[in-house]
């Protein structure tokens, strides 16, 4: 893999380390006000210094990595459990189903700007973390769904597909032990980058009020409650755009790398 | 010509295709909203009389679809009486029915903030032409060399900071620190510097990318190495040769991201208090819980994307021969 990638991966560590042992790094209660220190520049007792209510933000950063990639991985492998299913079956089985499914189904999904159609669902169902993967699943399964459907296609032509039909392998059997372990490489690809989406997704939809509802430390919702304030205390706005920037980075080098990785033409360049 | 013709239908039906599953889609979520809007938008205090009025009014004592479920009586058609098919009727007639809150029509109030997107979307757009073009050309015509190295470093940024990031710094450098711009509003014509660097951002960054690989690609082929025998300039190679075949999915691009720029730009609208369509959809729309404006702001940005993108892969086929014969 290239060194942009293991720097993306060492990145990517930090921040789900932090994410875990969140309660030991945090250095104060995330929820906890302290109106005497507002805007608090950075200090030792502070390390990213404080926000309009006082709150620590370096806590707050470390915590928001918690939600940002709980939401990221929930999205990540909900989506992609059912875009898996759903590309399998269009891709293994051809025919009408297909033409629905490609046709019709992935190009609506397809056709849509992604972030409109999760404002309008977060809009309608209301705020929360579930609504919120809830949504972010909805845009996210079609581009698992169209890899999957793309590598099934290559993948059933195979002749030890053909040797496992012969031998008087049933449909599921062989879409499930032959040729979908055969087609999932991709899928890491996808849904590395997917990940930064997701992550990019939650922080867009907080910021806009959509997403996780304060006083819970989403790295978007803590930009949104900085803006007001960011020309006298910047670091407010610094560090979760800094987090968040981050992040993203981090999993697209993954991506990219793993894409690298995995097709030998670009390899070889 | 008939191939053009059932390409241009099949994009037509897809299209349509859309257009319905978004109208359904967002009356279906409107019915599945928690509470009553009419409670909603009176408040709790208003009287029964008030609320009913109101639902007559907005037509919500009428059923939503042409069947309805319930536990008790199980499937009931309602036959074409029903909102789900008033608003296809209104929307043949160009009417998106009016707003829960202010009675106006919807498609009025869209029209007055529409244009204010539109604008700043193609201003972002001319912005993420105006760098990544030369940018592009330098790092993919200079490989490995220091403008490519720079290229690629903002390529990255611009891909990984959102919007909500790139605004405000923006603001706190080019108004708070240089007095140069005011750091909201869309009063004045250089108002709308800042909000279209922010949007035009991330494009300009996927821009790079795209064009500096097309012109490496396009430098490698045969008839480049022809155009160099024949003793043409290393100048008139790049902007004669490479640059015509190498903008063409650049076009593709520019076409796709039209659409999302327009969805983009509810963020920059915000950040910016840019009096368009994403802030109308924001803040009279969802803030307010005008569920009717709601639908037809969603409705006309998912329309101006798909059109967006359906006319991208008309000209695309137009410009490039390959397209068509395959």
């Amino acid at each position: 893999m290239s060194r942009l990638a293991y720097i993306g991966l060492a990145i990517a560590a930090v921040f789900i380390m932090a994410a875990i042992f969140a309660p030991w790094i945090a250095t104060q209660d995330v929820t906890v006000q302290d109106l005497a220190a507002r805007y608090a520049s950075p200090s030792r007792e502070h390390w990213f210094g404080t926000d309009g209510l006082g709150r620590d933000v370096f806590s707050r950063v470390v915590f928001g990595a918690r939600i940002s990639l709980q939401v990221g991985i929930s999205v990540v492998l909900v989506s992609s459990i059912i875009g898996t299913m759903i590309g399998s079956v269009a891709g293994f089985y051809g025919g009408l189903v297909d033409k629905f499914l490609s046709g019709y189904v992935f190009n609506v999904f397809l056709a849509f700007p992604g972030l409109l159609l999760a404002i309008a669902l977060v809009a309608f169902l209301g705020a929360g973390q579930g609504k919120l993967i809830l949504a972010l699943c909805v845009i996210g399964w079609v581009g698992y769904a169209r890899v999957m459907r793309g590598q099934v296609l290559k993948v059933r032509e195979y002749d030890y597909v053909l040797a496992a039909r012969a031998l008087g392998a049933g449909n599921m059997r062989i879409l499930t032990t032959h040729i979908m372990p055969n087609a999932i490489q991709p899928l890491i690809v996808q849904a590395s980058l997917g990940m930064a989406g997701a992550v990019l997704s939650e922080a867009s939809l907080s910021f806009l009020g959509l997403g996780i509802p304060p006083p819970a430390p989403s790295w978007g919702t803590m930009i949104e409650e900085a803006r007001q304030f960011f020309s006298n205390s910047p670091h407010v706005l610094f560090f979760p755009g800094g987090a968040i920037a981050l992040t993203v980075l981090a999993f697209n080098f993954i991506g990219d790398g793993l894409r690298e990785y995995l097709d030998p033409k670009q390899r070889s360049r | 010509m008939k191939y053009r013709i059932v390409n241009f239908l099949r994009h037509l039906a897809l299209m349509l295709l859309v257009i319905w599953t978004v109208v359904t889609l967002v009356t279906f979520l409107m019915e599945i909203v928690p509470g009553d809007p009419a409670t909603v938008i009176l408040g709790e205090t208003a009287t029964q009389e008030q609320i009913e009025n109101f639902r007559q009014k907005h037509g919500l004592d009428r059923p939503a679809f042409f069947f309805s479920y319930s536990r008790e009586n199980g499937f009931i058609w309602n036959g074409s009486d029903n909102r789900y098919a008033d608003y296809w009727i209104g929307l043949l007639h160009g009417d998106l029915g009016n707003s829960f809150r202010t009675d106006r029509p919807v498609r009025d109030m869209i029209f007055e903030r529409y244009p204010a997107t539109i604008k700043l979307a193609v201003a972002a757009m001319l912005v993420a032409i105006g760098i990544a073009l030369p940018l592009g050309v330098l790092a993919g015509s200079r490989k490995n060399s220091l403008i490519d190295n720079f290229a690629s470093v903002f390529a990255l940024l611009g891909i990984s900071l959102p919007t909500f990031v790139i605004g405000p710094f923006l603001v706190y450098i080019f108004a708070v620190q240089l007095g140069w711009f005011s750091p909201t509003g869309s009063f004045y014509p250089e108002d709308i510097v800042l909000p279209a660097v922010t949007l035009g951002a991330a494009l300009s960054a996927i821009l790079t990318r795209m064009i500096r690989s097309s012109v490496i690609e396009e430098l490698g082929e045969d008839y480049v190495r022809t155009a160099r025998a024949k003793g043409v300039s290393e100048r008139k190679v790049l902007f004669k040769h490479v640059l015509k075949n190498g903008l063409i999915p650049v076009v593709t691009i520019l076409g796709l991201q039209l659409g999302v720029l327009l969805a983009g730009a509810i963020i920059t609208e915000k950040i910016f208090n840019w009096q368009g369509l994403g802030l109308l959809l924001l803040e009279d729309g969802i803030g307010k819980r005008d569920y009717r404006l709601v639908q037809g702001c969603v409705l006309v940005i998912s329309v101006t994307y798909i059109v967006a993108n359906s006319l991208t892969d008309l000209v695309y086929r137009k410009l490039d021969p390959r397209i068509r014969l395959s």
